[in-house]
């Protein structure tokens, strides 16, 4: 009897565990499919790694999780995706909050052209925050957050453009953790930087899912088995398998798996 | 092989020189006309007195020489026709360059484009016959003057504004508005914090390219400006610019006169205002390549 509570009790933990759960997932551009009924649930506090050849539609996927595929023209999406068992795909969805809730890094560092300061406290002040105090303090918890705040902290006021690549990149996720998202979604967040600006990120982002969710997208597949705990191979535009990193790398259950992780394609 | 390699020098050579021969005459040119407009402009000097012609207002050759009417009239013109097509063409690039969808976008570019192309004469013949009875029956005075002018300098400088504007909001990253967008930003703030400010250069240089083409703009003005050397006490009351007061009097001057030699001096005002508009232009664009 104990037992079997206790098995339930793991299992309510576990449905609480999920963040977002896609159902059935397909994308079209156009006429041309790039995604085909995918089913993939992204736990809490968890790095989730998308890998798969280019163009196999991870990248795709990483997009529709906050929307940011309305953006393209031309692009349909059907199925689920739900975000703590909310459809984001529902009509009626405000995409301004879900994009709040889902914030995303992308593959080139993108800081605005405006200085460190201005570039943390852009997504606060636009939700409506004023208080100058309270933006000093945000500023500063992101910029530590990102384990920016030591290289900056005495040269707020000038231009972002001024930092390095990994620095810029680094500034990118401090902007983005300014506004408290739940989920992180990472776009290749490292493929433009020198291996020492990748590690940096690579620490940060262990660091970081202790607050967050993080869902990544790599090319690479030593920095999928270095940072992630899930991991789900995409080819040609369908999920071929998804599960812990260490089965992934270890033990793939699917042929086309291993043949990609060993580096036979891709 | 090395007569090969000779012909090529020999060639590269030859076109080197052809260029360089072209660049200068093209300079010399250019050179020999502001040194003819200034040189017959400043003889103006020797009868007239720099204080009068610059700053009186009264105009009756060959007495007096008092030219500040046709200044002022000009900067008047220029700044109500940015005043009507700065905010008009601005409004029409954002929405071309970001609210459009793309077969909107492709039938209106050419659109405006064709805008260019369509003669002065034809925006002052309009000008004339619909704008100068409206104001007339609609606002006050004879209709003629600065407010139509300005108005029809406004229509004609818009497809100027909206070209590069649109060019320079379109060359904004779109990576920063994903940027922008991915932290919960709405379509109206990720325009007006972010693709707009990374714009201003572009803009500032669209709306400056307006003003020149406004300020040096003829034909149109002197059909609907009124064509009266007095000081305007009104926006609807006839005056006259810069370029309508050239038109109308040269031809009735002798080479030579006194009062050619004004009318050269206030086609060297402009000239000089012109190329003040252009030098301002291109410290922004380099600005701008500075601090991208």
């Amino acid at each position: 009897m104990g037992r079997l509570v206790a098995e339930r009790l793991t299992a309510a933990e576990e449905a609480i565990r999920i963040k977002m759960e896609v159902q059935g997932l397909s994308v079209h551009y156009g006429n041309t499919p790039a995604l085909s009924n995918v089913n993939l649930a992204v736990k809490a506090n968890h790095v989730t790694a998308l890998i798969g050849p280019s163009g196999c539609g991870k990248t795709t996927f990483l997009r529709t999780l906050n929307r940011m595929n309305d953006l393209i023209e031309g692009v349909r999406v059907t199925g689920r995706v739900l975000l703590d068992g909310e459809d984001i795909y529902r009509p009626g969805t405000d995409v301004v909050a879900l994009r709040k809730r889902v914030g995303m890094v992308f593959q080139r560092p993108n800081p605005f052209p405006m200085s460190i300061y201005d570039n943390v406290a852009f997504g606060p002040r636009i939700h409506g925050l004023r208080d100058r105090r309270r933006l000093n303090e945000i500023v500063e918890k992101a910029l530590r957050d990102a384990a920016l705040w030591d290289e900056v902290k005495d040269r707020l006021r000038s231009s972002a453009l001024g930092l390095s690549g990994g620095q810029q990149q680094r500034l990118c996720i401090a902007r983005l953790l300014a506004v408290e998202p739940e989920v992180v979604l990472m776009d290749e967040p490292t493929s433009a930087l020198d291996p020492i600006s990748m590690l940096k990120i690579e620490e940060l982002i262990q660091d970081l899912k202790a607050t967050y969710t993080i869902v990544i997208v790599t090319h690479n597949m030593q920095q999928a088995a270095r940072v992630s705990d899930s991991t789900a191979f995409f080819l040609s535009g369908e999920l071929v398998e998804y599960g812990p990193t260490d089965v992934i790398f270890t033990r793939p259950r699917d042929r086309r798996t291993e043949d990609y992780i060993t580096g036979r394609f891709g | 092989m090395t007569r090969i390699r000779h012909s090529v020098l020999w060639y590269d050579r030859f076109f080197r020189y052809v260029f360089v021969a072209s660049a200068a005459l093209v300079s010399l040119i250019i050179l020999a006309v502001v040194f003819f407009v200034a040189r017959q402009g400043f003889l103006t000097f020797t009868v007239v007195s720099p204080w009068e012609f610059l700053f009186t207002t009264n105009w009756n050759p060959p007495a007096n020489y008092g030219a500040f009417t046709f200044i002022f009239g000009s900067f008047a013109v220029t700044v109500l026709a940015i005043c009507f097509g700065g905010p008009l063409g601005l409004a029409g690039a954002i929405f071309l360059a970001k609210v459009a969808p793309e077969w909107v976008r492709e039938s209106l570019r050419p659109a405006t484009d064709l805008f260019v192309g369509i003669p002065s004469v034809v925006y002052g013949w309009i000008g004339l016959t619909v704008f100068v009875p409206f104001v007339r029956e609609h606002v006050n005075g004879a209709g003629f003057g600065l407010l139509v002018a300005g108005i029809i300098l406004g229509i004609m400088i818009l497809p100027t504004v909206i070209s590069v504007s649109e060019d320079s909001l379109r060359a904004v990253s779109p990576a920063l508005e994903e940027a922008s967008y991915g932290l919960g930003a709405t379509r109206w703030q990720t325009l007006s914090r972010v693709v707009l400010p990374a714009a201003a250069p572009g803009l500032v240089t669209a709306v400056i390219l307006g003003m020149a083409r406004a300020i040096g703009e003829a034909m149109a003005v002197q059909m609907v400006i009124g064509n009266s050397p007095q000081f305007p006490r009104s926006l609807v009351t006839p005056t006259a610019t810069l370029t309508s007061e050239i038109v109308l009097e040269m031809g009735n001057t002798p080479f030579g006169s006194t009062w050619n030699n004004a009318l050269f001096f206030m086609a060297f005002t402009l000239l000089v205002l012109s190329l003040a508009m252009i030098l301002v232009v291109r410290l922004v664009v380099r600005h701008r390549g500075a601090t991208p």
